[in-house]
């Protein structure tokens, strides 16, 4: 047997906390990096007597949510009662909702890979509901004890379920990646990962191929990377396989993946699983979602990336690829809208290279986002109009990027000017220049005129450097073997 | 329905309370009891009728997303039975 007998079936919860000013039944702020306890009230701590009253505010991103990805925004949905003890959870339950979730449904369209293999693949969402997140316990020495800060107890999460659509680790990181993107996109997450903003739980089986029931599931806990999610599911992965092979069985557990040991160990195994004993809270109420509310919210969303990758691609001849990388999160697409608009249209291919390219390399470089790039859309729009209209040649080119992303200019065409980078096309100024390369070059010529096309090429290069790299490679070529009469 | 000795120690143990054979007995007399009730209850016949969450026929209310609440750790933590460096200490918990 080997790996390709086996099918691989992924499904993902994700936790996304809702980037609220308050928590989702209290009025504490949310800001993270407090002090310990500093943002924790009454509610949070569980105080007797406290009664929650939910966020308007983390309803309406559910609301968002649900619209973004074409799902069904319950018209009521209820708050219940999960059950279990922990020093973090001060109540003794966790506010979530089972039954009845604020949206059901949805779909998520990912593209996998890169280049000729690159595929498109739709996966269907179970679920997403409102829940309030823990607080956190430290467990660092105090004199023996667990230290408790509930400053996150409260914090609005949108869990995010899945259905077992994914048929490979590469599949749930292309899933997680796109609903990490979906979820800025939409301003409803700020998607930090080092800060627990989206947090990743990976239930993981497998099965011969053309099983038609699905293996014993394990479910990864609380991938905080998308490496993590990788590195975990490959390794669980290969782990059931191999358990499988040799004639062992799979059992229903919960498991934490080990970063620096590459592996997952169990946590609990199902004899030990909660008991959670779901029940409605009864201090709340059904939450009520009017459809003008729906409609409102639909009216206030932006272009989706789906939509706006479809644009790009139908109007603007980008290729899939193109129109996916722009579209991988709002501020790229932000750059390069704006970069079209003021270059205009016909330069939207020319743009979108130059943003993919020079421009996200030099960012990458400086450890920059977009939103802070020295090289404004305009002065980018300004640089690829000179490129297109012979300006200057795109070698020089990067010469007034650099330029403008060192401030040594406003414009590319200031840039050009008091660098005296202009393109030369004067006929009889680059001839000159061929025959003073010619008569430095004799060898050269005689070695071309024998039949060596590399030669032609040395020579092409000469008359650029003559030219200060300011002469067009295509006119110099042409006008190199008219004077070789070749 | 009768529950069993072994059931109402599960739950029990879920709802961290520590019951003696003789409570465990009379615990489960009550709770047999109130599942008579729930019996009772459930020969009623509720086909068309739409399950409630709630007793109260009203949507939940709303705030809005506003910090109301300020810093009051220092009284908060004042009926704590111990705490350091801002947190609250508990006995240690490794899952």
């Amino acid at each position: 047997m080997s790996r390709s007998d086996w099918e691989v079936v992924i499904g993902l919860e994700v936790h996304a906390q809702l980037d609220t000013a308050s928590k989702i039944f209290s009025g504490a702020s949310t800001a993270f990096g407090a002090e310990p306890n500093r943002q924790a009230s009454a509610v949070d701590i569980a105080l007797p007597g406290v009664l929650p009253v939910l966020n308007r505010g983390a309803v309406e991103r559910a609301i968002r949510f649900g619209l973004a990805i074409g799902a069904h925004v319950a018209e009521k949905s209820v708050f219940a009662r999960k059950n279990y003890f922990y020093p973090d959870l001060p109540k003794g339950y966790q506010i979530s909702q089972m039954d009845l979730p604020v949206v059901v449904g949805g779909t998520i369209t990912i593209r996998v890979g890169e280049g000729e293999s690159a595929y498109e693949k739709t996966v269907r969402l179970t679920r997403a509901h409102l829940e309030e997140d823990a607080g956190k316990s430290l467990h660092e020495d105090f004199h023996g004890m667990t230290g408790i800060d509930l400053n996150r107890a409260g914090t609005p999460l949108l869990e995010i379920v899945s259905e077992p659509d994914m048929r490979s680790s590469a599949e749930a990181v292309a899933y997680a990646r796109t609903l990490h993107a979906l979820v800025r996109w939409i301003d409803i997450c700020d998607g930090n990962m080092q800060e627990g903003s989206f947090r990743c739980d990976a239930n993981v089986s497998v099965r011969r191929k053309g099983a038609t029931e699905f293996g014993t599931r394990r479910e990864i806990k609380n991938l905080n990377s998308f490496r993590f999610l990788q590195q975990a599911i490959d390794y669980e992965v290969q782990w059931q396989i191999d358990t499988l092979e040799d004639g062992g069985r799979i059992e229903q557990a919960t498991v934490l993946f080990d970063p620096d040991t590459g592996e997952t160990r169990m946590m609990r195994s199902k004899e030990d699983a909660h008991d959670y004993r779901y029940f409605p809270d009864p201090d709340l109420l059904p939450l009520m979602i009017a459809p003008e509310w729906k409609a409102r919210v639909q009216a206030e969303m932006p272009e989706l990336p789906g939509a706006m990758k479809g644009r790009f691609m139908d109007d603007w001849g980008l290729s899939a690829y193109d129109a996916t990388t722009l579209t991988a999160s709002k501020e790229v697409a932000d750059f390069y809208q704006a970069t079209v608009s003021a270059a205009g249209a016909a330069l939207a291919k020319p743009c979108a290279n130059w943003v993919m390219g020079e421009l996200a390399a030099r960012l990458n470089k400086a450890e920059l986002d977009v939103a802070a790039s020295p090289v404004s859309p305009a002065q980018l729009a300004g640089l690829v109009a000179r490129i297109a209209d012979n300006t200057i040649s795109n070698a020089i080119a990067r010469k007034v990027f650099e330029a403008l992303w060192n401030g040594e200019g406003a414009t590319a065409d200031e840039v050009i000017d008091k660098q005296g980078l202009r393109q030369v096309t004067d006929t009889g100024a680059i001839e000159a220049m061929i025959d003073e390369v010619l008569a430095a070059n004799q060898k050269s010529v005689e070695e071309f005129r024998a039949g060596k096309e590399k030669a032609f090429n040395a020579l092409v290069g000469q008359v650029m450097k003559a030219s200060k790299g300011k002469a067009g490679p295509a006119q110099v070529n042409a006008l190199l073997r008219k004077k070789l009469g070749a | 329905m009768s529950l069993s000795n072994d059931q109402v120690g599960h739950i029990a143990r879920l709802a961290r309370i520590a019951l003696s054979d003789t409570e465990l007995e009379a615990t489960r007399a009550k709770l047999d009891g109130i599942f008579g009730l729930i019996e009772q209850m459930q020969a009623v016949d509720t086909t068309g009728v739409e399950p409630m969450s709630h007793p109260q026929e009203f949507p939940t209310r709303l705030r809005p997303d506003v910090v109301t609440e300020t810093d009051r750790r220092d009284a908060f933590q004042k009926v704590a039975p111990q705490t350091e460096a801002g947190l609250y200490l508990v006995p240690k918990v490794i899952e």
